[in-house]
């Protein structure tokens, strides 16, 4: 793997000679490194062995004793929790779910990114542009809860101010929070409305790290508009578009929960097959009194599924162009 | 083919008419990202019986006070909630910066011998975690930390994403040679972190620390799960239980007390979109100045060794 290359390689061109004993430096920086170990250790590492939750029934043992204690005493169940989620109603729905409204938001994200990226740096007013990015900034720090407010005023059927736009003009009222087929495009338009300002001044940072003597030249050999931006601009955002890309796939059987909870109402039951993901099915189920180790299993499942696809991701760009795969 | 000028500046310039559409367009974009803020600020200031009435309003019809009055009023729950807030913010942005940049600096030393198992170390969390779920019953049933103001700052505290960022920032920016010159006069290497990487370090400890805490002051997951305690609530879990309980009360309406009664002790919607403005404008005053820093922060980590 690259890393390890790299890891070797450093160590080579290192002051010191490789094979060196334990020294104080190396006990000061275990030291000053011991606390976030110690993080590491318990919210990461920890939670990895809740594998084990998902092939056990867990009851509640008699004396009151602790987690741990009930867990290791409870039966095994195999891969009951699996198929118990596997062969539910909601799993095609919540996986349909999941990763089409995923796709959708990258292919969006992307071309909405790029696309605003190229449009700001040929602006020729650039006070207008920053003023504009700052603008398109402000989505990306409000909290899910505070922009399910903004969609609250927007679309509360009484007195919302779409439906106040839309009775004024002599149409009917919508009843938004109950009318499932309007939320996949309101989901879409949210995702990309609160991420575009963050992904435009992302690849605008790398087009302006181009040299400009590249498109003199390009000029000079009467390459036009739409050439330059193919031959020069592009190839150079494509590092970081290759990053986003990766990572994103990485995050296809995630949700971004807050979307999908907060803004919908919570998934209420009229919308609950459209706007379900995977994650606010395990939200709910550590709400409810759901045995435990079936919520863990989907969980597991979710979590098992992110590491294949990221991984296989990275060797998909690894195969296409080696110079820009991230691992 | 654009028409090309002298300078090598506007070589790369575009037609004054596209360069009309494109304002045009962003323009557009720009306000469509702003104006719900207006809205929000609209119906604050509006009166409750004239939105009962008209519906909202861009410019409210009959102008009251009275949802900030209320808040006013009521300032002890808002401002309990509001010291909540800033506290896990102060205290989770300081712990956050502590726990990435020491880690980032003993991952950049190429000396250091567990080097190589470190790197792995935080390399595995970035493509592998356990799962909603499990981190959930590690918070709760293992540390016990239910309704403590931990479970809401150490889970966000550090991340392997941070920590890539602050190593490579090292690597790139420290040389070396300042630290060997600090340990031949005798500083240990919490010296050398604490004293002289970190004061030259603060483009990168403004980023990391950015992150953290709009992190922090956004969250309200955390919360959800961890918190029942009213007086732990902080501004965004305030805000997310009045929604959790009108909601409730919309569907099961017929949940004990009448929807009258319910109706009439919760909160006008004047008062909901006032706390939503609390929140909000502390960071819409702050965003525009520390927003490079977050564009600085993607760059810095994704710059590869």
């Amino acid at each position: 793997m690259a890393m390890k290359k790299t890891l070797d390689k450093g160590s080579k061109s290192g002051v010191k000679p490789k094979k060196k004993r334990w020294s104080k430096d190396d006990t000061e920086l275990f030291l000053l490194s011991a606390p976030t170990l110690l993080w590491f250790l318990i919210f990461s590492y920890m939670p990895m062995f809740g594998i084990i939750i998902a092939f056990k029934v867990y009851k509640l043992a008699p004396g009151g004793h602790g987690f741990l204690y009930n867990l290791l005493h409870s039966e095994w169940a195999g891969f009951g929790n699996f198929s118990y989620f596997f062969t539910s109603n909601s799993f095609t729905m919540l996986l349909r779910n999941t990763i089409l409204y995923n796709i959708a938001f990258i292919i969006i994200s992307a071309s909405v990114a790029v696309g605003g990226a190229l449009m700001l740096s040929s602006m020729r007013n650039k006070r207008g542009s920053k003023v504009y990015q700052t603008m398109m900034f402000l989505p990306y720090f409000m909290s899910w809860v505070v922009v399910s407010y903004f969609v609250y005023a927007l679309l509360t059927p009484e007195r919302g101010y779409v439906n106040g736009i839309i009775t004024a003009l002599g149409g009917e009222r919508i009843m938004w929070y109950q009318e499932s087929k309007y939320w996949p495009f309101i989901l879409i338009f949210l995702n990309t409305w609160k991420g575009m300002g963050y992904g435009m001044v992302l690849y605008l940072a790398s087009i302006t790290g181009i040299d400009p003597s590249l498109y003199e030249a390009a000029v000079m050999d009467g390459a036009t508009k739409s050439q330059q931006a193919r031959h020069i601009t592009l190839p150079a955002i494509k590092p970081v578009f290759i990053m986003m890309l990766i990572l994103d796939c990485g995050k296809i059987f995630n949700s971004d929960f807050g979307l999908f909870y907060q803004v919908t109402g919570r998934v209420p039951a009229s919308l609950y097959t459209t706007v379900s993901t995977f994650d606010t099915y395990i939200f709910n189920a550590i709400q409810s009194t759901a045995p435990i180790g079936q919520t863990a299993a989907a969980s597991f499942f979710q979590a098992i599924c992110s590491c294949g696809t990221i991984l296989l991701a990275n060797w998909i760009v690894s195969k296409l162009d080696n110079e820009n795969r991230i691992i | 083919m654009a028409k090309i000028e002298k300078s090598g500046q506007s070589l790369n310039q575009i037609k004054t008419s596209t360069n009309l559409v494109f304002n045009f367009v962003f323009l557009i974009l720009a306000v469509m990202c702003v104006i719900p803020l207006l809205f929000v600020f609209s119906i604050s200031i509006s009166d409750e019986e004239s939105l009962r009435v008209n519906g909202y309003q861009l410019i409210p019809q009959v102008f009251s006070s009275s949802a900030y009055v209320f808040l006013w009023n009521e300032r002890t729950t808002i401002i309990r909630a509001a010291f909540m807030s800033v506290m896990v913010t102060v205290v989770g942005t300081c712990i956050s910066v502590a726990l990435n940049t020491s880690m980032g600096y003993v991952v950049s030393r190429r000396s250091f011998k567990l080097k190589q198992i470190y790197t792995w170390l935080i390399f595995i969390p970035m493509v592998f975690n356990g799962g909603m779920l499990a981190s959930y019953v590690v918070v709760n049933n293992i540390l016990n930390l239910r309704n403590s103001i931990w479970a809401l700052i150490l889970p966000l505290a550090c991340s392997a994403f941070s920590v890539t960022i602050c190593r490579t920032f090292f690597r790139t920016t420290v040389p070396d040679s300042i630290i060997e010159s600090a340990k031949i006069d005798g500083a240990g290497q919490f010296r050398i972190w604490s004293q002289i990487v970190l004061p030259i370090s603060k483009p990168v400890m403004a980023t990391i620390g950015m992150f953290a805490a709009f992190g922090y002051w956004n969250d309200w997951f955390q919360a959800s799960l961890y918190i029942q305690d009213v007086n732990l609530q902080t501004l965004q879990s305030l805000l997310n239980n009045i929604q959790k309980n009108i909601e409730y009360i919309a569907n099961n309406p017929y949940g004990g007390l009448s929807l009258q009664q319910y109706k009439s002790s919760m909160p006008t919607e004047s008062v909901r979109m006032a706390i939503a403005i609390v929140i909000i404008v502390p960071i819409a005053c702050t965003y525009p100045f520390f927003q490079k820093y977050f564009i600085s922060g993607l760059t810095i980590g994704s710059v590869k060794e």
